[in-house]
């Protein structure tokens, strides 16, 4: 078989059609696309469990799951967004917009990434399959923490399978990122001309070479522990349940970062195209995403405040924690400095990206109170924590997704947007997520303990409330479904290259949308 | 303007990732059945290693002759070399874990057990927390595996492997082929011996000293660090086997045999893993 040749390269396709053409890939933009599918797909299954969940929590009592399948429900919910829908999609912006970016006709290894792609339908299989094996899924959370973990029957094994398979597909993914951001530029793009979200990227890639393999490590630990005898997290045998935690969050701390950083990442490209002025202090940007990246291997134990650590590793962890907040607080400041005195419109991504600033720093602020440790000791498992990372995850990464979404889908599908349609999409799903998460602080703080299917009378009132919301945010993503399949069917208005008026960067020299091949011709950066 | 294929490579679009997709979904589900006493379950696991295997061969077999049929460019020989350390540094990571685990076990766990409220509430007949030890719940004794018999001489045949490899490097670079072959071969023969004597001293554990996986937390972090790492160099000595095959067929030239580097890399990091391993699994 034969590399494809210069002539062939002009056609539009090349290769096998139908279905195989999507299994066979080696082109970015189908991987992209296939990735971002994926984590729709899985957003939607995740989805479904948060309100099946939200259903059992509408009122005290036990009423729509059993308590055990409430457990699984909300492990599965977390795994499965977190592995499942964040982390692809954002893998799936890196290979559709990376190359574009730093104009490369592909990515580094083109076949593996289409490896990196398709292992992740097993790990869902092995994951959502769980649910349907004697015992059902695991229902340790999705921190997966021993002794739970290591008691429960065959699903457990099953998503510490799924937990490898996901890891060899994101170190991959991963890899292959960091080899065409550092090898695969256009002449004159040098590093620090590159868009700022290639770096945060690259500092994503690395923080994932470098935690994958640790959760590899945990899980496989786990996996011994449950059928081969070992000791690692069994007292009686000198091990110790609290080593899981501290090797799970050496992992889960860059792991939070992993899923954040490339949110920065989009949200700083679209701030500048609609304030229509370059980004305020692009070079402080790329060091505070270093300095994050840095300093989250040394925060892990935020998380284990109150398993009886020494008063001085509370101390230590504490005021590491405490530190992130300088760099993330550089960069709040560069997207608000940026929109100063700019001349801004407010199309639906600048929506989002701005709806994005203001509630994922609620998120942020929360973070820090969870970090103060003589406070995360009372709130600790709580609602409280609930509150702090879905203002975060879904707020922060989930709306720069979006934002993304809506910034790119010009190049994408070749047609803008519906901006009344998306402006919708984003009123009902900020005000319904507020409506959700809002008052799960306030539960938190009366001391409603997470992960449990039934409460005390006097959580009643919030708990409705929180549950009005969820369904209605639920309902809000299909307004999105909506917007994309009307313009991936061509309707709306014709996107033109630059898309957006004030739009900057190569992705954005190219045609909408992107055809088959681009960069062909090596663009020359000055 | 340059053409872009002058600088990058694109593969054909290519069939080997799905059947590694398959593959591993076999070898996890067939693991899980297994492991669970469902009927078939090593079945399905020996199946995904079988189709894992054959799509190994078919990929690696292809990059080979896109290789050495002059497909690849400079640039991409640098992709390959970045990858290949970033690769290294995510293994790394992964023995991390588990040596993070052996220096918890021993420095805090352990001590923690037979001191304070731990040893007077949990187990207050254990007194003696030093290393080794099977934790307070042993209920046999073990004998700890001594650093100075073989793990010491194996100590010195993985050296002394990393100097009969970078001797045939040398040979590489000047084009001296009957040296590249003799010190690769002299390479995988002394790593195949180091298997040889891992697998007895697993016997020997098992049968003379009671030292197994399920003596505490030393038989877990001596299997774990020494048997992932056992398969690490088996791992190596494949590719070094697959490099011995290459060179009889006349690949690689002094100016470019990357693959032969990597194989190097990787066989040096495995090395480098096992004087730590000598120094705090077997010695200390
Ligand atoms: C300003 C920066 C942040 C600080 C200081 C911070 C601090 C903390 C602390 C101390 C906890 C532990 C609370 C407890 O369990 O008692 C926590 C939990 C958590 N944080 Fe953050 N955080 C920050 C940003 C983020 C970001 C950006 C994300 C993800 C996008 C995130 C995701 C999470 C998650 C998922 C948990 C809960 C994990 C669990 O127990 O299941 N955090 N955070
Ligand atoms: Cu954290």
């Amino acid at each position: 078989m034969a590399a494809v040749t210069p002539d062939q390269l002009h056609d539009h396709h090349h290769g096998p059609t139908g279905l195989m053409r999507w299994i066979t890939t080696t082109n970015h933009k189908d991987i992209g696309t296939m990735y971002l599918i994926f984590s729709f797909i899985m957003f939607l299954a995740g989805g479904v469990m948060a309100l099946t969940i939200r259903a059992e929590l509408f009122s005290p009592g036990l009423q729509v799951v059993e308590p055990e399948l409430f457990n699984q429900l909300t492990t599965l919910h977390g795994l499965v967004m977190v592995f499942g829908a964040i982390m692809p999609a954002f893998v799936g912006f890196a290979n559709w917009m990376i190359p574009l970016m730093i104009g490369a006709s592909d990515m580094a290894f083109a076949r593996m990434n289409n490896w990196s792609f398709w292992l992740l339908p097993p790990a869902a299989i092995l994951l959502i399959g769980s649910f349907f094996v004697p015992g059902g899924a695991t229902a340790a959370g999705w921190t997966l923490y021993p002794p739970l973990s290591i008691q429960m029957g065959m699903g457990m094994d099953m998503a510490i399978f799924a937990v490898h398979i996901m890891g060899i597909s994101s170190i991959m993914g991963a890899i292959n990122i960091v080899v065409t951001i550092l090898n695969m530029r256009a002449p004159g793009m040098t590093m620090m001309k590159m868009p700022l979200f290639c770096w945060t990227w690259l500092i994503t890639a690395y923080l994932l070479i470098a935690v994958m393999p640790v959760l590899a490590g945990a899980v496989t630990m786990l996996l011994t522990d449950r059928h081969f005898g070992t000791s690692f997290f069994n007292a009686a045998g000198g091990g110790d349940p609290v080593l899981y935690q501290h090797i799970f969050w050496f992992f889960g701390h860059p792991e939070v970062y992993i899923m954040i950083l490339p949110a920065f990442g989009i949200v700083s490209q679209i701030i500048p195209t609609f304030a229509r002025k370059p980004l305020f202090g692009y070079a402080s940007m790329v060091y505070a995403t270093s300095s994050i990246a840095i300093l989250s291997f040394v925060v892990w134990a935020h998380h284990m405040f109150t398993t009886g650590m020494p008063t001085a590793g509370q101390l230590f962890f504490m005021y590491a924690t405490l530190l992130i907040a300088v760099p993330t607080g550089v960069k709040v400041f560069n997207w608000i400095a940026t929109m100063w005195r700019g001349s801004m419109t407010f199309e639906t991504p600048m929506l989002w990206a701005t709806g994005f600033i203001f509630v994922f720093t609620m998120g942020g602020f929360t973070g820090l109170i969870c970090a103060i440790a003589p406070i995360d000791i009372q709130i600790h498992d709580t609602y409280y924590v609930v509150a702090h990372f879905h203002y975060v995850l879904v707020a922060g990464s989930l709306f720069a997704l979006f934002a993304g979404a809506y910034y790119w889908l010009p190049k994408w599908t070749g047609r803008m947007p519906d901006e009344k349609i998306g402006k919708l999409h984003f009123w009902c799903s900020l005000i319904f997520f507020n409506i959700t998460f809002f008052p799960m602080h306030f539960l938190g703080l009366a001391g409603m303990p997470r992960r449990v299917p039934d409460y005390a009378l006097q959580f009643a009132d919030f708990n409705m409330l929180a549950s009005i919301g969820a369904f209605g945010f639920g309902l809000s993503q299909l307004i999105f479904l909506w917007v994309v399949i009307k313009a991936a069917r061509g309707q709306g208005e014709k996107a033109t290259a630059r898309s957006w008026e004030a739009a900057e960067g190569l992705e954005w020299t190219v045609p909408s949308p992107a055809p088959h091949h681009t960069f062909e011709e090596v663009p020359v950066v000055k | 303007m340059s053409h872009a294929l002058d600088k990058y490579f694109i593969p054909e679009p290519s069939k080997y990732p799905i059947y590694g997709s398959i593959a591993l979904l076999l070898f996890g589900s067939g693991a899980v059945m297994w492991l669970n006493r469902v009927d078939g379950g090593a079945l399905v696991f020996f199946l995904g290693i079988a189709l894992l295997i054959y799509m190994m061969f078919g990929w690696f077999g292809q990059v080979v002759k896109e290789s050495e049929t002059g497909q690849y460019s400079k640039r991409v020989d640098v992709s390959f070399r970045w990858s290949m350390g970033w690769f290294i540094f995510s293994e790394v990571m992964f023995f991390a874990a588990f040596f993070g685990a052996l220096f918890y076990a021993r420095v805090l766990s352990v001590p923690w057990l037979a001191t304070g409220e731990n040893f007077e509430l949990l187990w207050p007949q254990f007194t003696d927390s030093s290393w080794p030890t099977a934790g307070p719940l042993a209920y046999e004794a073990f004998t700890p595996m001594g650093a100075w018999g073989i793990p010491a001489f194996n100590t010195l045949l993985l050296l002394t492997s990393g100097a009969t490899l970078t001797w045939a490097h040398h040979a590489l670079l000047k084009n001296d082929r009957a040296t590249l072959k003799k010190g690769l071969l002299l390479t995988i023969l002394l790593g195949v011996i180091f298997l040889g004597f891992q697998m007895y001293e697993y016997f020997h554990a098992y049968s003379d000293l009671n030292l197994r996986m399920d003596s505490g937390i030393y038989g877990s972090t001596f299997y774990l660090l020494t048997g992932f790492h056992g398969l690490h160099v088996t791992i190596g000595a494949i590719m070094l086997t697959v490099m011995y095959f290459r060179i009889n067929a006349g690949h690689f030239t002094p100016k470019n045999h990357f693959a032969f580097e990597a194989t190097a890399w990787y066989w040096h990091f495995v090395d480098v893993v096992w004087l730590f391993l000598f120094v705090v699994v077997y010695w200390l």
